[in-house]
């Protein structure tokens, strides 16, 4: 078999424990739920102060960034405690779009213009590619570069592009061979999206100036890195999720009352309870695997396939399991469990569905038909 | 050993200085372990004199380590397991200074084997409603009852046995805990056969057995509390072992899968392909509690563990019969024999797939996992009880 993870350490360190609860007070102070769902009818729905206080207060905005690029010089594994904060928060920030899939692109790509400002959290970068690309897709075409050497196409559906300053665009050149492009020229379409708190946007590139960042097969790795990378920290958001609906409901039931008892005394909701538990502590493993993975960049790729073929499932589990649970209240838009439902939900199709990530690993760990 | 040492690297220094008094390859077994024992070096978080020094348990791992890699025997846990991870630690934490230097050093070179005296037809999820009755006489106890789904009774020298001592209170009251001699007479051992043909476990009948008040551990009436004790160390000894991806029974239908193109369908591959990750998922589980409770921290993971297992286990063995087809039709022998290593991933695939329908029901059923979960770690209102304040004699049975 391929790498064997035996030796990971899967724990979290007391660094990273620190990170957590800064990250976590934080969250609570900035980015109260009831805000968060009132900002998503809101003109803006993306939190630009959160941001910012993520990045100069907290300076977490480049963990993973080395510090001789301007970042804090941390890795993945801190980002990916950082994720499940964010998680658990459904916080409405472009932090696995910019600190994470653009800054693994990026690192790839060892594009240190750029890095030190997106690091610092001054410069958002969105990668411009479908939400729903798995690591294996094929290298995207629909932008391209034309005869005046500019990129024209439109990239749909991208995470965290609303108030992205550069964008990193995969296009074709005219001769087929892959390119990847700094872009600062670009029109942004809002798409009113499933996930209200990672707001969508169709990307126009009418004629855009680039700048090449990686060429040819360099590109197509450099993307793959990096989709790769976002699938395996993604699945920390998921467990941040997974684990806010857990929790939530668990108290939840332990205080409303049916029939004279707590609704949480009955069996067919402490068993429930129970194997979601169950769940949520074996994501804790597979999500603690996959970032390191992407920090030593060994097994990235059964890794990464993994953690998405368990994370999406149980994370969309854990908030259908929180809309039920909660009964009525969990059906309102005042309570918060749709949210998460929704966060859940897109996050199952984000970068891959669990069946490509499983078509994938049939592929990876020869378990073919 | 006068004062022995508690570091590290003093530990490894001791096992070595062991290792080159006493040839793991040709001291016999016993003889070997035992110098282990009288070395502190068994179970070091033990006190000095009983196979220990009073060590951090955290360091245990590095003691076994350093054997290991010299080659030194090791007692075979389907053998041991129930007197070195259940009836050790009760021992010691209840036992008096006569029975540790009784039965500890025994137990540890496997010289005697033990087994457990806990289940019986009336009571096994509700393990406190147990009738085997014990009537003092003088000095010593008469014991009546039936046991059943006793590993290793018609091996055991020795028993731990939970007895009902009072019938008159409420049933977590009125227990008492022994140690049962399962040569004395009265003790009568018979095999229990299984779905799978064989005859792993075995029914006990005790009829007037004697037993030295000597031979009690905890007060009267508190054979409950000691019961847990037992019970909690069976929890920690769930983790199991360090595997490598793959390195479980789904490895074998994964391999299966490889060898014989003819068989597969995309059902079937969507199928492996989901146990293939869920497999993997509690491998990484089961790594991270391995690690949790190497650095000190036992998690509540191992409620967890054993309930993924149950499912997984029977879920790819049950894939296993349908990858196979018409082999899938067939079995390899209903000859009632003892088997003696049974294993959930030996034997053939019939096999592992009956033998899988035990995995949620033995060592607590997933229901009552699930209820653990939810009551200990979750803090879930506890299963309305009924039973609570009835006298064990007037529950209704």
């Amino acid at each position: 078999m391929s790498e064997s993870t035996e030796s990971t350490d899967l724990q979290y360190s007391e660094v990273e424990q620190e990170l957590r609860g800064n990250v976590r007070a934080l969250l609570a102070a900035r980015a109260p739920q009831a805000a968060t769902l009132a900002r998503t009818e809101s003109e803006q729905p993306v939190d630009t102060a959160l941001w910012r206080a993520l990045a100069d207060e907290l300076g977490v905005t480049g963990l993973a960034v080395p510090e001789k690029w301007g970042g804090a010089g941390a890795g993945w594994r801190e980002t990916a405690v950082v994720l499940e904060e964010l998680g658990r928060a459904a916080a409405p920030v472009p932090y696995l779009g910019s600190a994470v899939l653009a800054t693994a692109a990026l690192l790839a790509a060892e594009e240190t213009e750029l890095l030190p400002r997106v690091a610092s959290g001054e410069l958002v970068a969105a990668l411009a590619v479908p939400f729903g690309t798995a690591p294996s897709a094929p290298f995207p075409s629909a932008v391209r570069t034309g005869s005046d050497g500019r990129l024209h196409g439109r990239a749909r559906l991208v995470a965290d592009a609303r108030t992205a300053g550069v964008l990193l665009v995969p296009a074709l050149d005219r001769d087929g061979s892959a390119g990847l492009y700094a872009v600062e020229d670009f029109t942004v379409v809002p798409v009113v999206s499933l996930d209200m708190t990672r707001p969508l946007a169709d990307l126009v590139l009418d004629a855009a100036a680039g700048r090449r960042i990686a060429s040819g097969d360099a590109a197509v790795a450099v993307l793959g890195t990096a989709l790769a990378t976002g699938a395996a920290l993604l699945a920390s958001e998921q467990l941040g999720v997974a684990e806010w609906a857990l929790e939530t409901t668990t108290a939840y039931v332990k205080e409303r009352h049916q029939f004279g008892r707590p609704v949480g005394s009955f069996q067919a909701v402490k068993h429930r309870l129970a194997d979601l538990w169950v769940s949520v502590a074996q994501l804790r493993a597979v999500a603690r695997s996959a970032a390191a993975a992407a920090a030593t960049g060994t097994d990235l790729a059964v890794s990464s396939a993994l953690a998405q073929a368990f994370a999406s499932p149980v994370a969309v589990v854990a908030a259908e399991e929180a809309v039920q649970l909660h009964g009525g209240i969990g059906f309102t838009w005042e309570h918060p469990a749709h949210l998460y439902l929704k966060r859940a939900k897109s996050a199952s199709i984000a970068l891959g569905t669990a069946d490509r990530h499983r078509a994938a690993l049939a592929q990876l760990v020869d378990l073919t038909l | 050993m006068s004062t022995p040492e508690i570091s590290e690297p003093a530990l490894r220094a001791a096992v070595r200085e062991l290792l080159a008094a006493h040839d793991p390859t040709t001291t016999p077994v016993a003889d070997f372990l035992g110098a282990r024992y009288d070395a502190g070096l068994a179970w070091i978080h033990f006190p000095v004199g009983l196979g220990g020094r009073n060590a951090p348990r955290s360091l245990q791992q590095a003691v076994n380590e350093e054997f290991a890699v010299a080659g030194a025997p090791v007692l075979d846990p389907g053998r041991h397991g129930i007197g070195l991870g259940m009836a050790a630690p009760t021992l010691l934490a209840f036992g008096d200074t006569e029975i540790h230097r009784r039965f500890l050093r025994p137990l540890w070179t496997g010289e005697e084997v033990w087994c457990q005296l806990f289940s019986e037809p009336g009571a096994g999820s509700d393990l406190a409603a147990l009738g085997t009755r014990a009537v003092r006489d003088g000095d010593s106890w008469v014991v009546d009852g039936q046991k059943v789904w006793t590993s290793l009774a018609h091996e055991a020298q020795w028993a731990i046995l939970v007895t009902r001592s009072d019938p008159s209170v409420p049933k977590h009251r009125g227990m008492t805990y022994f140690l049962c001699d399962m040569t004395a007479p009265g003790v009568e051992v018979r095999p229990l056969r299984q779905a799978t043909g064989e005859a792993e476990f075995n029914e006990v009948f005790l009829t007037g057995v004697r037993i030295p008040d000597s031979r009690r551990l905890g007060e009267v009436g508190d054979g409950w509390r000691v019961a847990q004790t037992t019970l909690m160390n069976e929890r920690v000894a769930i983790g199991g072992s360090a595997l490598p991806r793959e390195g479980g029974l789904i490895g074998t239908v994964a391999a299966t899968w490889r060898e014989r193109p003819e068989l597969r369908t995309p059902g079937l591959q969507d199928g492996l392909l989901r146990l293939w990750v869920e497999a993997e998922a509690a491998r990484l589980t089961g790594e991270r509690l391995r690690q949790q409770l190497a650095a000190g921290q036992p998690g509540p993971e191992g409620s967890a563990a054993k309930l993924a297992f149950a499912r997984l286990n029977q879920q790819i063995s049950g894939l296993e019969l349908e990858l196979l087809g018409d082999e899938g039709l067939v079995y390899d022998d209903w000859t009632f024999r003892r088997p003696s290593h049974p294993s959930m991933e030996g034997g053939t695939p019939g096999y592992r797939y009956l033998r899988a329908k035990g995995n949620s029901i033995e060592g607590g059923t997933s229901e009552i996992l699930r209820n653990i979960i939810a009551e200990r770690v979750l803090g879930l209102p506890q299963e309305i009880r009924v039973d609570k304040d009835v006298a064990w004699k007037d529950l209704p049975r």
